[in-house]
C-alpha cells in the first residue's frame, strides 16, 4: 500500500499522472460511501511492544457529529493519526470517505479538514501567513482564490482582526481557532478535530461547540475527540468511547442513554417494609442504605409501585426515578481516573 | 470540488507554489538572514586583514592558505581565498543549519503533521525541502564569492589573471572561471545538504541534526589531514570540496573535477535515498 502511494506521489511530482482526479477504480469517490470513516481491526503496536490501539472498528455515518471519547492516553490521538496517514497501523484496514488509507491519502485528504493534537503552526509567521503556507502546500488548492478563502476561514473563527499578528503572540484559544480555520480552508466533506477544546476557557469551549454545530448544519461530517464528554455531548449525534486502546462503545448517543437502566428510589422511615414490597414486585438489584431503598425500574410503572407501597402501609416520604447522567455512564465505561473518589 | 480538481490538474504548478512558499520560509527567517549576513561579512574582513598585511610589507597572511601570494597582484584571488577558508566550517555550518532544520524543524513546531494532513505528500515535502536547501547552498556560495570579488576589486589591483599553472588569462576569462568555481562549490554544498536532509528526518530536534553535521564535517576534515588514512581520503565527504583549484589551470584538470562531482553525486543519491526511506515510512508522532 505504502509503495503505491509513494510511487503515485513520485509520478505526480514528476507530472506524469494526475492523482487528484478520481479514477474509475476509485468507486468510493464516484458513489458516496455511507460511512465517512470506517476501520476494521486497526491496531497500533509501538516498537516498545505497547499496544496503543487494539482492534478498533470505527463506523462513522456520513453527516453525523461523532464524539470520539476517552480519557487521555486511551489511544484516541494515535487512532486519529492513523486515520489521516500520519502513522501507519500495525494491522487493520481504514477507509476515509470510501477511499482506503493510507494508500489513498493524496486522493481523499483534500476533502478532509483536520486538527491533530493541537494546532501546529510556525510561531514566527502571522496567522494569515500560516494559513497561506497551508494553502500553498495543498496541491488541489486554487492559488487565485487563496486570499478569499483564507479571509473567510479566519472570519469564521473570529480571527480576522488578528490575522496580521504573529502566531507566537496568539493566546491558546486563538491558536486552537487558527487550527480550526486551517481545516476550513477548502470545502470539506469530513472534518477531524482532535481535542479542539483543549486548554480553552468555558467561553472558548462554547465558541468551538457553536462552530462545530454550524459546520454540521452544512452537511459536513464532524469527527471530534475529547476526554471530556460534557464538552461535546451537546453537539454529538453519535459517540465512540475508547478505553485503554479499545473501542468499548459505539453508536448513537440515544443508544448510549438507553443502555443505562433507570432506577426507582424510595425515601421512607420503614426501609425494610419497602424493600419487601419491591422484592415482591420482582424488581432487580435492590439496595438499601439508611432511609433509602432503590432498585432497577425495569418495565414497571413508578405510579404502580407507589400505589403498592401505600397499600402495603409503607409511609413514603419521597419517591423518584433516577436516570444516570451521561457523565456517569461515560465514567462507567472508561473507568475512574486515579484519585477520584465519590 | 470541481474547482479543486481543476486546480490540481497541473502538478508542477502546485509543486512550484509549495516551493515558493518554502523559499519564503527559508529566506524570510531572521536567523537564516543573519547567517547569510555573517557569511557575507567574512570575505570583507579577510580582505581587509590581508590588505593590511601586504601593506605592512609582510610576505602574506596565514601560511598554508592557497592563493595568498597571488592576491597582492590580483584582487580576483580574494574570492578563491574566501571560499577556501569558509569551506572549512562556516559554509558547511550555514548549509547544515538550513538542511538540519528542514524536516526536524517542522516536526519540532508540529507543522509536519499539519503539512502531512493537508496532504502535502511525503515525497513532495522532501523534494521541496531539498530544492530549497540547494537554493540556499547556491545563494551562500555566490554571496561569498560575489562579496569577495567586490572587496578584492576595491582593495587590490585588478587585471589579467595569472593562473596556478603560470598562464595569464584575460580578466573576463578569470571571472568566468570564478563563476565555474562557485558552481562547483555550490554542488559540494548541495550534496552536503542532502546529508543534512537525511539527518533531519531522523530527529525532531533540529539542533541535534545540525550538531551531528558539524561534528561529521570536523571528523572528516581531521581524517583527511592524517596521511596514514590516505586510502580512505577520496571517499570522505569533505575531501573534494577544495578541489576547485583544478579550474584555475590550463588545461583544466578535468579528472580531479570529474571525481569531485562524482563524489558529490554519489553522496547526494545516498543521503537522498536514506532520507526518502526514512521519511516515507516514519510515523509522525509530533
Amino acid at each position: 500500500m505504502t509503495g503505491t502511494r509513494i510511487r503515485n506521489e513520485a509520478l505526480s511530482a514528476a507530472g506524469l499522472v494526475t492523482i487528484s482526479e478520481p479514477t474509475a477504480e476509485s468507486a468510493g469517490a464516484a458513489a458516496p460511501a455511507v460511512l465517512a470513516v470506517a476501520s476494521s481491526g486497526i491496531t497500533k503496536r509501538f516498537g516498545s511492544g505497547q499496544v496503543a490501539v487494539d482492534h478498533v472498528d470505527l463506523a462513522v455515518p456520513r453527516g453525523c457529529v461523532y464524539g470520539f471519547l476517552g480519557p487521555n492516553g486511551s489511544g484516541k490521538t494515535t487512532t486519529i493519526r492513523m486515520l489521516l496517514g500520519l502513522a501507519f497501523p500495525t494491522s487493520g484496514r481504514i477507509e476515509m470517505l470510501g477511499v482506503p488509507m493510507p494508500s489513498g491519502a493524496v486522493q481523499v485528504l483534500p476533502r478532509v479538514g483536520s486538527l491533530v493534537e493541537g494546532p501546529g503552526f510556525y510561531p514566527f509567521l502571522t496567522g494569515w501567513d500560516n494559513l497561506a503556507r497551508c494553502d500553498a502546500a495543498d496541491r488541489t488548492a486554487n492559488p487565485r482564490t487563496a486570499a478569499a478563502r483564507i479571509g473567510e476561514a479566519l472570519d469564521r473563527v473570529g480571527l480576522l482582526a488578528a490575522a496580521r499578528k504573529r502566531y507566537r503572540h496568539y493566546s491558546l484559544g486563538m491558536k486552537q481557532r487558527l487550527g480550526i480555520a486551517a481545516s476550513l480552508l477548502a470545502p470539506r466533506e469530513l472534518i477531524v478535530l482532535d481535542e479542539p477544546t483543549n486548554g480553552l476557557d468555558p467561553q472558548g469551549t462554547r465558541e468551538v461547540r457553536a462552530l462545530i454545530r454550524q459546520i454540521a448544519t452544512e452537511g459536513v461530517t464532524v469527527f471530534v475527540s475529547s476526554h471530556l464528554l460534557g464538552e461535546v455531548e451537546q453537539v454529538c449525534s453519535h459517540v465512540g468511547v475508547m478505553r485503554a486502546g479499545r473501542l468499548v462503545f459505539q453508536g448513537p448517543l440515544e443508544e448510549l442513554r438507553r443502555t443505562s437502566a433507570a432506577r426507582i428510589r424510595v425515601q421512607t422511615a420503614e426501609p425494610a417494609a419497602a424493600e419487601a414490597v419491591l422484592h415482591r414486585l420482582g424488581l432487580a438489584d435492590l439496595q438499601v442504605s439508611g432511609h433509602q431503598v432503590s432498585a432497577q425500574l425495569g418495565e414497571d410503572q413508578p405510579e404502580r409501585i407507589c400505589t403498592e407501597l401505600v397499600h402495603a402501609g409503607v409511609a413514603v416520604r419521597d419517591l423518584g426515578v433516577v436516570v444516570p447522567s451521561l457523565e456517569e455512564l461515560f465514567v462507567g465505561l472508561t473507568g475512574e481516573g486515579f484519585d477520584v473518589h465519590d | 470540488m470541481t474547482e479543486s480538481v481543476t486546480a490540481g490538474r497541473v502538478p508542477i504548478r502546485g509543486w512550484l507554489r509549495f516551493f515558493r512558499s518554502e523559499l519564503r520560509l527559508v529566506f524570510g527567517r531572521r536567523r537564516n538572514l543573519w547567517i547569510l549576513a555573517v557569511a557575507g561579512a567574512f570575505p570583507v574582513l579577510i580582505g581587509i586583514g590581508l590588505r593590511l598585511a601586504t601593506h605592512q610589507g609582510n610576505s602574506g597572511g596565514p601560511d598554508g592558505v592557497a592563493f595568498i601570494s597571488q592576491l597582492a597582484g590580483n584582487g580576483v584571488f580574494l574570492s578563491f581565498i574566501a571560499l577556501t577558508l569558509l569551506l572549512t566550517l562556516v559554509m558547511p555550518l550555514a548549509v547544515g543549519v538550513a538542511a538540519g532544520d528542514s524536516i526536524a524543524g517542522e516536526a519540532g513546531y508540529g507543522t509536519l503533521r499539519t503539512l502531512l494532513a493537508i496532504p502535502a505528500g511525503r515525497v513532495r515535502i522532501l523534494s521541496v525541502k531539498y530544492a530549497a536547501i540547494v537554493v540556499f547552498a547556491v545563494a551562500i556560495t555566490f554571496l561569498v564569492a560575489g562579496v569577495a570579488l567586490a572587496t578584492g576589486a576595491a582593495l587590490f589591483p585588478i587585471g589579467p589573471v595569472t593562473l596556478l599553472s603560470g598562464t595569464t588569462v584575460p580578466l573576463a576569462d578569470g571571472v568566468v572561471r570564478l563563476l565555474l568555481v562557485a558552481l562547483y562549490v555550490a554542488a559540494a554544498m548541495a550534496s552536503f545538504g542532502a546529508m543534512g536532509l537525511a539527518f533531519s528526518t531522523l530527529t525532531e530536534h533540529s539542533l541535534g541534526a545540525i550538531a551531528a553535521l558539524a561534528i561529521l564535517v570536523v571528523v572528516s576534515e581531521v581524517i583527511d589531514n592524517v596521511p596514514q588514512f590516505a586510502a580512505v581520503h577520496p571517499y570522505l565527504p569533505t575531501h573534494w570540496w577544495n578541489s576547485f583549484d583544478a579550474l584555475l589551470r590550463v588545461p583544466v584538470d578535468t579528472g580531479t573535477l570529474g571525481r569531485g562531482l562524482l563524489s558529490f553525486g554519489i553522496y547526494t543519491l545516498l543521503w537522498g535515498s536514506i532520507a526518502w526511506a526514512r521519511f516515507s515510512t516514519a510515523d509522525v508522532t509530533n
